[in-house]
């Protein structure tokens, strides 16, 4: 009999079980079943634990179960903001670091249109935002009242001004809507504040969200959903460069999908060459973002468009391509995607959403000589590159994919990383990890140590 | 509700940081909430920031020379954003060379702006016609 910890993660394929000795600190056995959704999520978690407790040859009693989730959905939500670059740029980050899929971001006054919008977009949460401490009110109190006054039933998160806390808490409980009122996501312009906001989506996601997508039937059976799967991952990233656990403070983790690829950062992105003036809004240290339209299977089309039909056609002339394109189209997967041309739109995928992540520098020419500026995170110091998801797991070179993460001379303004080491998540640990980093951060740890070793490919 | 909130920063392709910094000191120092958007700064940016702090003043400083041509168009783009009462003042070195500040200061004027100080002028002054300026707005 050993005592271990269930972890537990309920993809919208997949639902993924991995056991844990917390003596002996490592990973005891993984299985996974369909996620069953429409049946009851638990029939999808019994048949996966059944597989584990076959395949560990021991008696397991578990001392926690933990799990995170993406299924049914993920964690949908929609962001509001005042101007664009600013407030409603913080929410959305806010948002995209709590693990949520993001919905649409709206700015200034809402209008019937964009109400309706959101009511037909029935998210799971609003993160509502709008001026700096002591800045504009007049904009998130309107947007307030639009909202209490609206069909729209899902909880609200109020992150905005200050000065106006005490109003919009008039204006939401007189509607009886289910609000909770926190720190501004932007108090001042040289300050983003996203923790709170983190804090607070995880906590409305256990208590409503979890029960609103069937996952009742499974509370006997778990202590709790405690956060969606992304954030789990951010939280496994944030542990790892926190305690230098691959040598290097700075990372950045790719998460290849079928339909989405997502980055997260860890490192505050500040110029690293001198000369170099920062504008726009300050980076979070953790940074999420997601890229809908890169991913290696239903956005094959979109990703392929993105690359350019004549650069893959001019770089792999034996592939034929238009007949590859008509293919997907009527069915998204057939045998004419050889395994050299997925590593080919992979290594892409991987480069373009690390691009868009990062940051860049523009010259700006002034009286006294060249100057410049940079937009978003630097990049180019991070140390080590993850990558996780089928695309990247599956592949016999997962490192060649990697290389699409690094800097290019061609382009010397586009701020990623010069020097690194690449690592895989072969077995799919960096979830179990953010579940594991609160309560087991000794275990967690170890099973970092057990599982990311350096592969080919990083320079 | 008033506010005292005024954004600050260098216009255009200019580096100038030390007045800048300067002028962040003294404004603070007489009691007002201070928005430094630093050096390299567009007009959006100025917008931007006075918007979403609620500001009741512009202050734009330019001490390359090329004042004139950067700052066409501000009070624009505040009416287009929502804040066209707002209170836009100019300082620093305007234009190219030593040249009559009158016809000068009538461009900026002419350009939107309430106030426009020639090179040399002291923080205090500009503080004094800020408060005047906002108490005669109330």
């Amino acid at each position: 009999m050993i005592e271990a910890v269930l972890l537990i993660d309920f993809g919208s394929t997949f639902t993924k079980v991995t056991a844990v000795d917390v003596e002996a600190r490592k990973i005891i056995a993984t299985a996974k079943a369909p996620t069953t959704v429409e049946l009851g999520i638990d029939k999808g978690l019994i048949e996966a634990i059944d597989k584990l407790e076959k395949s560990a040859e021991v008696k397991l009693k578990y001392r926690r179960k933990l799990a995170c989730s993406s299924a049914a959905g993920g964690l949908k939500m929609v962001a509001i903001g005042l101007v664009p670059d600013l407030t409603a740029e913080a929410a959305k980050t806010a948002a995209l670091g709590a693990g949520a899929k993001l919905m649409d971001v709206y700015s200034y006054r809402l209008n019937n249109k964009e109400l309706k919008e959101i009511t037909n977009l029935n998210p799971d949460i609003i993160l509502l935002a709008g001026g700096t401490d002591g800045g504009n009110s007049e904009v998130i109190v309107e947007n307030g009242k639009k909202l209490a006054q609206s069909d729209i039933n899902c909880p609200i998160i109020v992150a905005g001004n200050k000065d106006v806390q005490d109003e919009l808490y008039e204006i939401l409980s007189e509607q009886n809507k289910e609000f909770s009122i926190i720190d501004n996501v932007l108090p001042s312009l040289d300050k983003i504040n996203i923790e709170p906001a983190r804090e607070e989506i995880r906590k409305v996601f256990i208590n409503n969200i979890i029960s609103a997508k069937g996952f009742d039937v499974i509370k006997k059976e778990i202590n709790s959903i405690v956060m969606p799967t992304p954030e789990a991952v951010l939280q496994a990233g944030k542990f790892i460069s926190e305690h230098k656990l691959l040598g290097s403070e700075e990372l950045i983790i790719v998460d290849m999908g079928g339909a989405t690829t997502d980055v997260h950062s860890f490192t505050d992105g500040m110029p690293n060459t001198t000369g170099v003036v920062y504008r726009g809004l300050p980076q979070p240290f953790a940074k999420r973002t997601v890229e809908g339209d890169l991913g290696m299977r239903y956005s094959l089309c979109a990703l392929i468009e993105e690359i350019g039909e004549a650069k893959i056609k001019k770089e792999l002339p034996d592939l034929n391509l238009d007949n590859i394109i008509k293919n997907i189209n009527e069915d998204y997967w057939n045998e004419d995607v050889t395994w050299e041309f997925e590593n080919y739109l992979a290594r892409h995928g991987v480069n373009k959403a690390v691009r868009r992540h990062g940051g860049t520098v523009e010259t700006v020419y002034t009286p006294q000589g060249a100057s410049y500026i940079q937009t978003g995170k630097d990049l180019t110091n991070v140390g080590v590159v993850i990558g996780t998801g089928g695309p990247l797991v599956n592949s016999s070179k997962s490192g060649y994919i990697l290389k699409g993460a690094l800097f290019n001379p061609d382009e010397p303004m586009v701020l990623m990383p010069k020097r690194c080491n690449f690592s895989v998540d072969r077995k799919y640990v960096l979830s179990s990890i953010g579940l594991l980093v609160d309560d087991f951060p000794e275990v967690a740890k170890a099973i970092v140590q057990d599982n990311f070793d350096f592969i080919e490919g990083g320079n | 509700m008033s506010s005292n909130t005024i954004v600050i920063g260098v216009i255009g392709a200019d580096v100038h940081a030390v007045g800048n910094k300067i002028l962040d000191y003294a404004f603070t120092q007489a009691g007002f909430k201070v928005v430094n958007i630093g050096v390299l700064a567009s007009q959006e940016e100025f917008v931007k920031a006075a918007v979403e702090t609620g500001a009741v003043a512009i202050l734009v400083s330019s001490l390359y020379g090329h004042g004139e041509i950067d700052c066409r168009g501000l009070r624009d783009k505040c009416e287009e954003a929502g804040i066209g009462d707002i209170l836009l003042y100019v300082g620093g070195n305007l234009v190219v060379g030593k040249k009559e500040w009158e016809p000068v200061k009538k461009t900026f004027l002419n350009m939107g702006f309430d106030r426009a100080y020639p090179p040399g002028t002291a923080p205090e002054t500009s503080i004094e016609d800020l408060k005047n300026d906002l108490s005669q707005g109330e």
